[in-house]
This record gives structure tokens, C-alpha cells and sequence, in this order.
């Protein structure tokens, strides 16, 4: 029905297979370098863009330093509005809640509008083992859905696919699901749209149970806040009888005003627009209008973890605009699912291996997943150091040391696989840290410099694959200097003699 | 323990670092932004509201409120609209124009969905309109009805009262609005960039929606003269009624 | 002023004509730069590698490699951001560790004395014109660190302008990474690769003899990359254009 990230393999090894397959580049790189120019323009707009994003970015601080007094309130207000709120700690707990409020209500299909948190969840593998349909009903999802895929990009998780491809799913699966495919079908994006509405209208017509996610939850008046495009997603929020929400506990905002901040820096980092199509907010239930029931579920499924880390805790200022994904270079060449999480991208990066830990290859390999160009953070409307965490986040998986996993604190140990390279950096620190042995390895690298291979073995073979290595002077520059300028001050112009400059002894080589 | 209080134990424990005494407050947020972004003259922020909804293919009207009836009753015509349904608070002269072989059905919890799926066109109010992000907001009023009204149905008729309705900006809007209601912000028909980020208007909400900015105001009872008050202006997006119309008729041919 | 050469440990082995670039260049300024031997390597590869812990004995050398000294001039903008971004951030987190003040304290230390050279020339020296004749055409990439953690903006290109005889050619999508990024040019070395191959293709189409960057680095990927393609552009580092005068022009084009 859908697929799985179990098992994924490491992200230099997906990423590696990505590159070698020209249309998921072709499709990619048109896809975000389209997108990535709207983005600039649509922020270009608005001459106050940085002001708001320090204000997004001190919202969310804000938020995330007082979240138990803010969910306490969403609590109570929703309740007071006629919903109900439940809380998860985890995925198998949030699923479970889930299949129960399905089963009260008699039915056996929902409607999905598309949330992140669902997938993070996997809830639709979860719903489909406890005999209940779920139907996606986002046209990107639709695809995914359909084509037994998993999703690649968070605004658009069809990014890898093609017009061409997407007609042939079509074509081959929505007759399995219900109303098939018209006859003819061309590739032509306005008629696959059409296809898609006339396949899903069938189902929103009749479906009796919605399930959505939400962008944000605000805690002073208890109303949630869902942005979309197509209108699926009101019509899940809207047709239904049962409403069902699950949202991760970090999506909250303290007050009524500070949407004026998001919705204006969400749609513009996203679509790209001054405002995307559809805006929903909803506050409990409504008489005659919409769901008579309302149930809220709040996820914690490795939040508590993340912000217990006061460097990663800003990974959960995120509002899932995806303009890190667009501006990446990585993930251009990478695609999505070598990222194996619904969260790809440099979002991605230092998201899953918060969640989920880094205790797999794939996960303890993500941080590793950048250049560090700082693209994404340059873009991100709420100001997330994404590669600072990136960093973070690597010392934590080649040193370990405290962190939190599963509400407990706990010291990690260093993650397997890096013992040469850890060797490798010690000893590069310690010749690094003898200027003297470092003059002795330039030397003998130089005495050497007609030997070097065109070719590397081991580790550099990964460099001289694709690239030249520069040719190694006969001469250092600190040889040169103490050749041209006599021996100078060993250490700064009132330092006296640190460390072992004197030793000639060191072997270890600087490069 | 139970979920619940497990969850908020883990964040009081994961925010160790927060000093005990630090209130919601004291965190510092800067609202140095601008409120507005543009001239807040009502005739400009109308012009702009219009010019951004015909940016995003809302087709756009402007008229007078003599004018209203008869330039609903001709989009009515226009799009062959032979079944409409209609909020339980929408001013009853704005119809006063509309052919009498036009079914009206009320927005009432009778109504079914399917059939809402076969009504040809809804006619709402709003609550307010923005003038930088080209939004009309509905807040459920009476003449706005529920929120599937203005969902299910193919063509969408939002009259929208100038100057009183319209804002200049998302901050000047929430002001406005109230959030215990339920709250629908529209900018240009339902939409979709899933396939090659190619934009495509009209996957499931309204594919036309059409926006009539009115001005002035008359009272109810003296707006006869339907049709006679001559065309109104319109400020069309490019391939605005005929096309979406066109489309949809080749919907129905499959 | 003192002033002093944190000429880097890759330049130091690899690109020692950088670093003579930089004291041909300064002199002619008027500008008295000395080369303490203590210096070795601002302990970047460790750090964004992420061995925090093996970096710290490098954070003390550079402090007392350069103590005394009122400037330190650095030709590569990512060791100048590896100074400025992250020695406080290496000082916090010790600081956290329970591990005391010294290391925020040589961060607060240093960081203000630490400059990108074009920042030492442009913000410190005040000048653009440096009296450089380089008669080639030179196309120029803005290096992530330079262009983003430095902020260094104009300051490369304005250096650039005032060249004799230089013509600059625009690099087309100029502020993409050219896949370098330390040990991830080895760890993720096929994406590098691609990034690598992007890079020198739009080099290429520039036509340009020379590109040139702030960050030998860099240059060592795309120069690698372009010679493995057998391209015509050769990587050439700003200080040794800026070197280059009609008495001693710049000779590794000839």
C-alpha cells in the first residue's frame, strides 16, 4: 500500500545510485530551481522579510521554552470549544489512538488530508493492518499513494516523478482504489488534475472520517490552522463527521497575533505565493457547520528528546516550508528518498537523527548529508542554524556524550565505523599541534611530491575518482619564510615557546 | 503514569536550561514589522486587492450597488447556472435579478453532500478582504453560510463590500476576525503545482471564482432595475470565465 | 600595527605562493606583516567533522600563535569563519562541560582581530585599488563561508574591479556550493563529485582564463575537477591576482 523506511541503506550509498539516474535529476533540478526562484521573488516583496523572521524565529523561542504551559492551554481551550485532545509519547501510541477513534465511529475508510506527522507515524501502513482504508487525498500523495512510493519533498512529495510517470500510475492503479482513470488520459497536468478530482470527489462525497495534520495550533483560543492549495484539505476538514488531527507538540503558537507573522512567511517560503489558496482554521466544533466530533492528538515521538538538546532544540522551530529542500544542493543531486524519513532535505538532516537518534547507519549518516554551504539557513523563515546543528549533531555521533532518548537521559556512546577516522583526526591534532612535526611531514610530502600516485588507495581514492590533487610544492610556506625572512617569532610577538615546535621526532603528516 | 503527564514531565525535565522564574514574557519578541505594506487609501487597497486576485485567476468585477443584482444574476447566466444555493443571511435583493428558473436551494444540515455536488453555483458575502495577498476571508456568517457551501460547488460568487471589507494586510485582517469562528481564507481558485510544479487552477475546491468588489451602499427593495444599470467593470484575469467554463464542460463530456 | 599571516595549514602545504601572494601584496601596502611559526591549522577539518574535543588544543595554539598581534589576516574565508562562527561556540559548549571560561575567553579574544583578507584590505586598510595588473579574463566564485557566514559581499568583486587588465566574467549561478565541504567531499563524494562537475561546466561556459575564489579549498576541488576534465580555466586564489603587477605579474597562466 505504501512503502517503508525500514532498512534504507546509508545516505552516501542512496545518494550515490540518485545521481547516476538522469530523470529523477532532470525532474529535480527543474522542479527546484523553478521554485527557488519564485521563492526570491515572492520575499523580495515584502521589505520588512528579515523583521518578520527574527519575529518567527522568537515566536517559536518562546514557545519552546514555556511548551508545557502553552499545550496545557490548547488543552484546555479546545476542550472548552467542544474537542477532544489525547497525547502520544510515541508512534505505536499515536497510532493506536487513532484506530480506536476509527473503530467508534463504525467506519472503515478516511480521508487524509497530507500531514507530515501521519507520515512520520507511518499511520496509514498501521491503519490498513487494523482493516481500515486511508485514502490520501493530496494529488502529490495521491501519486505516492498509488504508486506504492514513498514521498520525496514536504510541499511536494511527488517531485521525483514526472508528468509521464504520474499518467501511468494513474492509468494502471485508480481503478483498483475506485473511480479509474478516464479513458484517453493524456500527461497533461490539467487533465491528471481532473483525473484526480473526479477520483477523489467519490470519496470525500461519502467519507465519514477526516484525518488531517495541522501548520499550527494556537494556544490562547485553541484553533487549528491548516494551508493547502487544492481544497482537499477543506474538504476533509469540512465533510466528515469525525475529525481527527494528529500534531506534533512543538506546532504551537502562543497567540491569535502571531499568525500574522506565519501566514505571512509561510506561504512566500513555500509556494512561493503571497498566499496560498486555501487557509482553514477551525476551534473545537461548530454547530451545523462541519465535523460534530473533533479529537486532537498530540505527538511527542522524540520532541521531548530533541528539545532537551539546547543546540537541536531549534530544529523545532520548523514549519515545514520545505525552502531549505529548494535551495539545497544536495538534495538537488541526492533526492528525497535517500534521506529515508518523510523529513528529507537539510531539514531532514538534523530532524530524523533527533527523532529517531542516530543509532542506525542511515541516521548517524544524515548529519553528514552537507557541504555545510548555509544555503538552507539563509532561507529558512525561521532562522533554524541548520548547519550549526549539523555539526552538533556529528559530534554526537563520532564522540557521543548526553543526550536524551525517550524522555531519559542517557550518555551516548560513539557511533561504530568511525575508529580509523577518529585515529586519523587525533593524529592530525597532535601533529597539528607540533609545528614542528607538521615542517616534517610538509618536508618529506615534498621530498616525495614525484611519487604521489594520479590514483589514490583508501579513503582519498573517493577524491581522486573525479578529481586531480594538486601538485605538492618542492617548498612549504613556512620553509620558504624561514628561508627568505630568517627564523621568525615561534610564537606571537609576546608569547614565549609553547608547545613541542622544537621536535623534529613527529612523522605525522598535515594533509 | 499517563501519557499526558509523562509528556509534560519530559518537557519540564528537557527544559532544565529555563529558569524557573522565566515567564512566556520574558522571552522577547520584536514586532518591528510593518503592518501594512502598502497605501492604506481604501480606493488603492481595493485596486490592489483586485489586481492581486486576478493575479492569482480569481476573475475580478467592480460595481456599484445598484449594479450588484444584475451583475450576479448575468455571472449566473453567464456560467449556466440552473441550481445555486444560497446562505440563510444573504441579503435577498442580491438575487432580486436572478432568472426565475433558477433553483435556490438554503444552506441548511438537510442538504446532503451530493446534493451540494449537484448545484451549479453558491453566492456568499465575506467577512473581509486583504489587499496585498489577494484574500477574501470567510468567517461562516449568515451571508456567508458554512463552509461547505462555498467548497463543494463548481463556481463561486463572493461579493465583497468596498471600502468597509477591505484591509491591507494579514495583520490588519486577523484584527478583524474573530477565531472562534471557523474561517476559510481564499486566494484564487482551488490550485495545484504537484505535477512539475506547474501550476494548475482547479483540482477540488471552486475552479471559477469569481470576487464582485461593490460600492456604496442602497437600501434594500430599490434595486429593480436589473440589468439596465449596464455592464460592470471587469478586471479579468487572463482566460478568466470562458476558459474555466470550457473546462469544465469537457469534465463532463468524460 | 602589528600585524600577522594566519597563512592556514592547506596553503602552508599545498599553496605556499598564496601565502607570498598575500606578504607581496600587504608590503606593497605599506604593511609591516609578520609569520609566527607557532601557527599550524585553525582546526576546522576536526571541528565541522565533528571532533569538538580533538579541536581544542588547535583553539589554545592560535591564541598564543597570534597574541600580541592587533590583526591577523587570513586568505581563506572558511578558516576566518571556522575563527569567527564557531571558537565561541567552542567556548560555550566547554563552558556547559563544566569546563570553565578559557576557551570563551580566547574565542572574545580573537574574533575581533581575525579578518578574511579582503575584509583586512577593504574594512581595515580602506583601500580597493591595491595596484594590480593581471591581463586575463577571470570569472569569480563567491565561496559558501565567504558569501554567507562572513557576509563578505562586494568586497571580493570590488578588489576584482580595480584589476588592470582584468576582465571579469560573470559565473552563471555563481552562489551555488561548488561541493567541496571538507571531509564531505570524500564522505559524500559522489554528490561532491556532481556538484564538482556543475561547477565546471558553468566555469567553463564562461569562457573565463582564471577562476578565482577566496578559499584555496575550494579551488583544490574545482581546479581538481577541471583538470580531470581537461578544461582550459585554471583556479588561481584573489591574493595572488591582487599580487600581480606589470613588474611581477602572476605567472602559473603562462
Amino acid at each position: 500500500m505504501s512503502g517503508t523506511y525500514l532498512g534504507m541503506p546509508a545516505f552516501p550509498k542512496a545518494a550515490a545510485v540518485s545521481t547516476q539516474q538522469p530523470t529523477l535529476r532532470g525532474n529535480l533540478t527543474h522542479a527546484t530551481h523553478t521554485i527557488r526562484e519564485k521563492r526570491a521573488r515572492a520575499v523580495g516583496e515584502l521589505a520588512d522579510w528579515s523583521r518578520l523572521r527574527a519575529a518567527g524565529a522568537a515566536i517559536k523561542k518562546r514557545t519552546l521554552r514555556h511548551l508545557d504551559r502553552y499545550l496545557e492551554q490548547v488543552e484546555e481551550r479546545v476542550t472548552a470549544a467542544g474537542g477532544t485532545v489525547h497525547w502520544a509519547r510515541d508512534a505505536a501510541e499515536a497510532q493506536r489512538l487513532v484506530i480506536d477513534l476509527v473503530r467508534a465511529t463504525g467506519e472503515s475508510e478516511v480521508v487524509k488530508v497530507k500531514s507530515m506527522a501521519t507520515q512520520e507515524i507511518e499511520l496509514n501502513n498501521a491503519l490498513e493492518e487494523a482493516g481500515i482504508s486511508a485514502y490520501e487525498t493530496d494529488l502529490a500523495e495521491l501519486i505516492v499513494q498509488l504508486g506504492d512510493d514513498l514521498p520525496s519533498h514536504i510541499l511536494v512529495p511527488a517531485i521525483h516523478r514526472n508528468r509521464a510517470e504520474v499518467r501511468d500510475i494513474f492509468r494502471r492503479q485508480m481503478g483498483r482504489w475506485g473511480r479509474p482513470a478516464p479513458e484517453g488520459l493524456t500527461e497533461d497536468p490539467a487533465e491528471l488534475a481532473e483525473a484526480a478530482r473526479l477520483h477523489l470527489r467519490e470519496k470525500f462525497l461519502k467519507a465519514r472520517v477526516g484525518i488531517s495534520g495541522a501548520n499550527f495550533v494556537v494556544a490562547d483560543t485553541g484553533t487549528l490552522c491548516v494551508v493547502e492549495s487544492e481544497g482537499n484539505g477543506r474538504m476533509c476538514l469540512t465533510l466528515p463527521e469525525t475529525l481527527i488531527s494528529v500534531v506534533g507538540i512543538e506546532k504551537v503558537v502562543p497567540s491569535w497575533q502571531d499568525l500574522e507573522v506565519f501566514l505571512q512567511l509561510l506561504p512566500r517560503s513555500s509556494t512561493a505565493e503571497r498566499m496560498n489558496p486555501y487557509t482553514s482554521t477551525w476551534t473545537g466544533t461548530t454547530d451545523e457547520d462541519g465535523p460534530r466530533e473533533f479529537h486532537l492528538v498530540l505527538l511527542d515521538n522524540g520532541r521531548t528528546d530533541t528539545l532537551a538538546d539546547t543546540v537541536g532544540r531549534q530544529a523545532l522551530r520548523c514549519i515545514r516550508c520545505s525552502a531549505c529542500l529548494n535551495v539545497c544542493p544536495v538534495y538537488e543531486r541526492a533526492g528525497g528518498h535517500a534521506y529515508g524519513s518523510p523529513y528529507p532535505g537539510p531539514i531532514g538532516a538534523i530532524l530524523t537523527p533527533q527523532l529517531r537518534g542516530t543509532g542506525t547507519e542511515l541516521d548517524a549518516s544524515l548529519p553528514y548529508a552537507s557541504s555545510l554551504c548555509g544555503a538552507c539557513y539563509e532561507v529558512c523563515p525561521v532562522a533554524i542554524d541548520i548547519p550549526e546543528v549539523l555539526v552538533h549533531l556529528r559530534e554526537r555521533v563520532v564522540e557521543g556524550g548526553p543526550a536524551t532518548v525517550r524522555g531519559q537521559r542517557t550518555t551516548l556512546r560513539p557511533a561504530s565505523g568511525h575508529a580509523a577516522e577518529r585515529a586519523a583526526m587525533r593524529a592530525a591534532t597532535w601533529a597539528l599541534d607540533h609545528p614542528g612535526a607538521l615542517r616534517a611531514g610538509q618536508r618529506l610530502a615534498a621530498r616525495s611530491r614525484r611519487l604521489v600516485p594520479r590514483r589514490l588507495p583508501g579513503p582519498g581514492a573517493g577524491w581522486t575518482r573525479s578529481r586531480d590533487i594538486p601538485d605538492i610544492p618542492p617548498e612549504s610556506f613556512r620553509d620558504w619564510w624561514r628561508r627568505e625572512r630568517g627564523a621568525g617569532t615561534a610564537d606571537g610577538p609576546t608569547g614565549g615557546e609553547h608547545g613541542s615546535d622544537g621536535s623534529e621526532r613527529g612523522k605525522g603528516g598535515a594533509v | 503514569m499517563s501519557a499526558r503527564e509523562e509528556v509534560l514531565g519530559r518537557i519540564r525535565r528537557a527544559l532544565a536550561d529555563v529558569p524557573p522564574d522565566e515567564r512566556p514574557a520574558d522571552v522577547p519578541v520584536t514586532r518591528d514589522y510593518l503592518p501594512e505594506h502598502t497605501d492604506p487609501d481604501p480606493e488603492a487597497a481595493a485596486a490592489l486587492l483586485a489586481e492581486n486576485l486576478a493575479d492569482y485567476r480569481a476573475v475580478v468585477h467592480r460595481v456599484t450597488a445598484g449594479q450588484l443584482p444584475g451583475c450576479i444574476a448575468r455571472l449566473l447566466a453567464g456560467r449556466g447556472s440552473r441550481r445555486i444555493v444560497v446562505p440563510r443571511g444573504l441579503p435577498e435583493h442580491w438575487l432580486s435579478g436572478v432568472a426565475p428558473g433558477v433553483e435556490r436551494l438554503a444552506d441548511a444540515p438537510e442538504l446532503t453532500h451530493r446534493d451540494l455536488d449537484a448545484v451549479d453555483s453558491v453566492v456568499t458575502g465575506a467577512a473581509v478582504a486583504i489587499a496585498e495577498t489577494g484574500t477574501v476571508v470567510l468567517d461562516a456568517s449568515a451571508d456567508q453560510g458554512s463552509r461547505r457551501i462555498t467548497l463543494v460547488p463548481d463556481h463561486h460568487i463572493c461579493v465583497v463590500r468596498v471600502p468597509e471589507q477591505v484591509v491591507t494586510s494579514v495583520p490588519r485582517a486577523l484584527e478583524r476576525l474573530d477565531a472562534r469562528r471557523p474561517l476559510t481564507w481564499i486566494s484564487g481558485p482551488s490550485a495545484t503545482s504537484d505535477i512539475e510544479l506547474e501550476r494548475v487552477e482547479g483540482v477540488h475546491g471552486p475552479r471559477l471564482l469569481e470576487v464582485v468588489l461593490v460600492t456604496g451602499t442602497e437600501p434594500p427593495g430599490e434595486s429593480g432595475e436589473v440589468g439596465a444599470a449596464g455592464r460592470a467593470e471587469e478586471v479579468g484575469a487572463a482566460g478568466g470565465a470562458g476558459e474555466a467554463g470550457e473546462r469544465q464542460e469537457g469534465a463532463h463530456d468524460r | 600595527m602589528r600585524v600577522a599571516l594566519f597563512v592556514t595549514c592547506v596553503n602552508d602545504t599545498l599553496y605556499p605562493r598564496t601565502g607570498q601572494a598575500v606578504v607581496t601584496l600587504l608590503e606593497r601596502l605599506g604593511v609591516d606583516v609578520d609569520f609566527p611559526e607557532g601557527q599550524t591549522c585553525c582546526g576546522q577539518p576536526q571541528f565541522n567533522t565533528g571532533y569538538r574535543h580533538a579541536t581544542e588544543p588547535l583553539v589554545h595554539r592560535y591564541a598564543r600563535a597570534f597574541e600580541g598581534y592587533d590583526h591577523i589576516v587570513v586568505p581563506s574565508g572558511s578558516c576566518a569563519a571556522m575563527v569567527r562562527d564557531n571558537y565561541p561556540r567552542i567556548g560555550a559548549k566547554a563552558e556547559r562541560e563544566g569546563r570553565g571560561t578559557e576557551l570563551s575567553e580566547i574565542a572574545a579574544d580573537v574574533v575581533p582581530r581575525t579578518w578574511e583578507l579582503t575584509e583586512f584590505l577593504v574594512d581595515v586598510l580602506g583601500v580597493t585599488d591595491v595596484g594590480a595588473w593581471f591581463p586575463h579574463t577571470v570569472t569569480y566564485h563567491p565561496t559558501c563561508h565567504g558569501l554567507r557566514m562572513l557576509g563578505l559581499g562586494e568586497r571580493p568583486r570590488k578588489l576584482l574591479e580595480q584589476v588592470r587588465g582584468l576582465e571579469l566574467k560573470e559565473l552563471p549561478q555563481a552562489e551555488e556550493c561548488c561541493g567541496f565541504g571538507g571531509t564531505f567531499a570524500v564522505k559524500n563524494a559522489a554528490v561532491s563529485t556532481e556538484m564538482g562537475l556543475d561547477k565546471a561546466r558553468h566555469i567553463e561556459e564562461t569562457g573565463a582564463r582564471a577562476v578565482c575564489t577566496v578559499d584555496n579549498s575550494c579551488l583544490m576541488h574545482i581546479g581538481g575537477t577541471l583538470s580531470r576534465q581537461g578544461a582550459e580555466a585554471r583556479p588561481v586564489h584573489l591574493a595572488e591576482i591582487l599580487a600581480s603587477t606589470e613588474e611581477h605579474p602572476y605567472g602559473g597562466l603562462s
